[in-house]
């Protein structure tokens, strides 16, 4: 066969491949696992919260320590079995999984906003600004942040999710800072934003109209990281008993099985069920973080695993 | 020495002091800010306890022991002094006891965890990751690989607990908690002792190990196949080297830097993470003595605690630094 035919069909392959990437994100089938994996957990928890009955997730309100309806002694008044305080496992959970996801939010919510800001001045400013940012982001990023997590949550008396959710964020903005940053660096000199420069374009629209458009797979790969990232400082405060005390998480349920030893005793529905959903959410988030990345990174599709 | 300069090191240990000075001065304006910390720290035992005897005096008597009485200014000079000679006072829940004593005792362990288990996690993730993206790699391995990736996303403490859950409840393979059996004396050349700590070392470190290592494999995989597309691997190709040269001299030294860069900033969580598996393992180590220290409201030890854990990182941190220019000649020339 004549080379240049091959050569030619090469180029319209990779053409038509080219041509479809931007049409289709949601080919991805890892985004598509993750997004369905979170999706359920968030539907099936408000479905949840409509047919169950939450006040049962206060203590005393249920018999103790039954196992869940089909192990002998459970019932159907339990579906998924009470812990040692009596509250119902059923209603713990549906009211804890929204408050852990939420929690997960707000620390993406803010770290993505400080991030864009920060991120955007470090890289399009340069100078003395950039070093500075750099700094700050190097030193937050080295400094185990849970231990000084430890030591604020230590000192508040009285924890609840939203406060725990705000003493995550106060450490969460140096990884979106870096990142952004790296990106809007290797964004200045490209064409469009020399072209928009030279065309009078004020700073603060290149920066927001023109570059962080562009950077959109970017930010929500790194906003999913965000919110795994802050479940699972949230998961680690909650292990060490500095977690919200009034209202349910699924890391508090789990913290408070471990202290009770439900391992040892064989009280699995106590640890089982709030750890399984938490590694449900995580798997779900990791897969959507990962899809994003393929998306943004194309590279990084090369070879099929 | 090759590629490291005096200006890098210097940048690097300016760092390092930076990062220590920042987190000890939050450390000591964090419970400034609530207020008066020594009423901070009543109110807060007294809520879990119900009642402090002679909350006046208590009071009154720590106030004179952390200088309180004295302006701002002196009490943090006085608290940098104390961090950098490593004097965190008493202990307040065990009063006789020195801080230092209680946090000796449990350093060894964290360090010997963390250290085997980030190695081990290290070069095993980096190794399945560069197979996941050779082409050479038997498809078997290809198809396994993956799955063992899915514990990425777990945390170190829920794989622990289901390591306690089949390990030692179902299994009863495993000993409970603790570092080593009951009855026996530390001694490193005890054969009965070493044993028993390996023993109860092993589900601990296992849970940190393939809960971490995929994080290793995604970023080296990921490296692999973006220095693939480089020009002179193709000429190292058309060559024709031999593939376990391109492989390993070729593709895995280039890929292997930024997972350096990566282990810099994941040690922070990995420090983290440890802390937590330890206190679930009821391991000697600074997790249990943290998580006690917590639940006693006892935040002279606290302090010394995290601003020990503060400075294994940190310090950690530079040394890699410090080797990275003599992997890597081209860090110490490409900035700015």
């Amino acid at each position: 066969m004549d080379p240049t035919l091959t050569r030619i069909a090469e180029a319209e392959i990779e053409a038509e491949e080219a041509g479809a990437r931007p049409a289709s994100p949601w080919r991805n089938r890892k985004l598509v696992a993750g997004a369905v994996i979170v999706g359920v957990i968030l539907v099936s928890t408000f479905i949840g919260g409509l047919v169950w009955d939450t006040t049962l997730a206060r203590a005393a309100t249920s018999p103790l320590n039954l196992p869940p309806f089909w192990v002998d002694g459970g019932s159907m008044d339990h579906p998924l079995g009470t812990e040692n305080s009596g509250r119902d496992m059923l209603a713990l959970i549906v009211v804890g999984s929204p408050t852990t996801l939420r929690v997960g939010l707000i620390v993406a919510l803010i770290s993505m906003l400080v991030g864009v800001v920060l991120g955007f001045l470090a890289g399009y400013l340069g100078g003395a600004v950039d070093a500075v940012i750099r700094i700050l982001s190097d030193t937050a990023m080295t400094i185990p942040t849970l231990a000084i997590m430890i030591v604020i949550a230590a000192y508040i008396p009285e924890m609840n999710a939203t406060t725990m959710a705000l003493i995550i964020a106060v450490f969460a903005w140096a990884g979106p800072t870096r990142m952004i940053r790296a990106q809007v660096l290797s964004m200045r000199e490209q064409g469009y934003v020399r072209m928009a420069r030279l065309s009078a374009v004020s700073d603060t629209e290149i920066m927001f109209r023109e570059m962080l458009p562009n950077l959109l797979p970017y930010l929500a790969a790194s906003f999913i990281g965000g919110m795994s990232g802050g479940i699972l400082a949230a998961v680690g405060l909650e292990a060490l008993g500095l977690g919200p005390q009034r209202v349910p998480t699924l890391g508090m349920i789990v913290s408070q099985a471990i202290e009770g030893s439900a391992i040892l005793r064989g009280m699995w529905w106590w640890w089982g069920f709030p750890a399984i959903i938490l590694m449900v959410i995580f798997i779900g988030l990791f897969l959507i973080a990962i899809g994003l990345d393929e998306i943004a990174n194309p590279r990084l599709r090369g070879a099929r695993t | 020495m090759r590629g490291l300069t005096w200006g890098y090191v210097a940048r690097r240990l300016g760092m390092y002091v930076f990062t220590l000075w920042l987190s000890a001065t939050i450390m000591f304006f964090i419970p400034r800010l609530s207020g008066d910390p020594v009423e901070g720290m009543v109110a807060r035992i007294t809520m879990q306890s119900g009642h402090v005897a002679g909350g006046e005096e208590l009071i009154a008597a720590w106030r004179e022991r952390f200088g309180l009485d004295d302006p701002l200014f002196v009490q943090y000079l006085t608290y940098l002094r104390n961090m950098l000679t490593f004097d965190f006072g008493y202990s307040l829940a065990n009063f006789p006891t020195e801080v230092n004593s209680l946090i000796g005792r449990a350093v060894p362990w964290t360090l010997g965890l963390l250290t085997v288990a980030t190695v081990l996690s290290f070069v095993l993730g980096t190794v399945i990751g560069a197979l996941l993206a050779w082409r050479r790699t038997p498809r078997l391995l290809r198809v396994l690989m993956p799955l063992s990736l899915t514990f990425t996303a777990i945390p170190f403490y829920i794989l622990g607990i289901l390591l306690i859950y089949l390990f030692v409840f179902t299994l009863r393979l495993f000993p409970v908690s603790g570092g080593y059996r009951s009855g026996l004396t530390p001694d490193a050349f005890d054969p009965a002792f070493v044993n028993s700590v390996i023993q109860h070392g092993t589900l601990p470190a296992l849970s940190i190990v393939v809960a971490s290592m995929g994080v290793w494999a995604l970023g080296m995989r990921g490296m692999m196949i973006t220095v693939e597309g480089e020009d002179y691997l193709t000429l190292a190709n058309a060559k024709g080297l031999r593939p376990g040269r391109i492989l390993f001299q070729y593709q895995i030294r280039n890929a292997m830097l930024p997972q350096v860069t990566a282990l810099v900033l994941g040690l922070g969580g990995l420090v983290g993470g440890t802390v937590l598996v330890e206190y679930l393992f009821g391991y000697p180590g600074t997790g249990a003595l943290l998580y006690q220290a917590i639940t006693n409201a006892d935040f002279t030890l606290i302090q010394g605690i995290v601003f020990i854990l503060i400075l294994t990182t940190v310090t950690a941190v530079l040394i890699i630094d410090l080797v990275y220019p003599l992997l890597d000649p081209r860090i110490t020339y490409e900035r700015r």
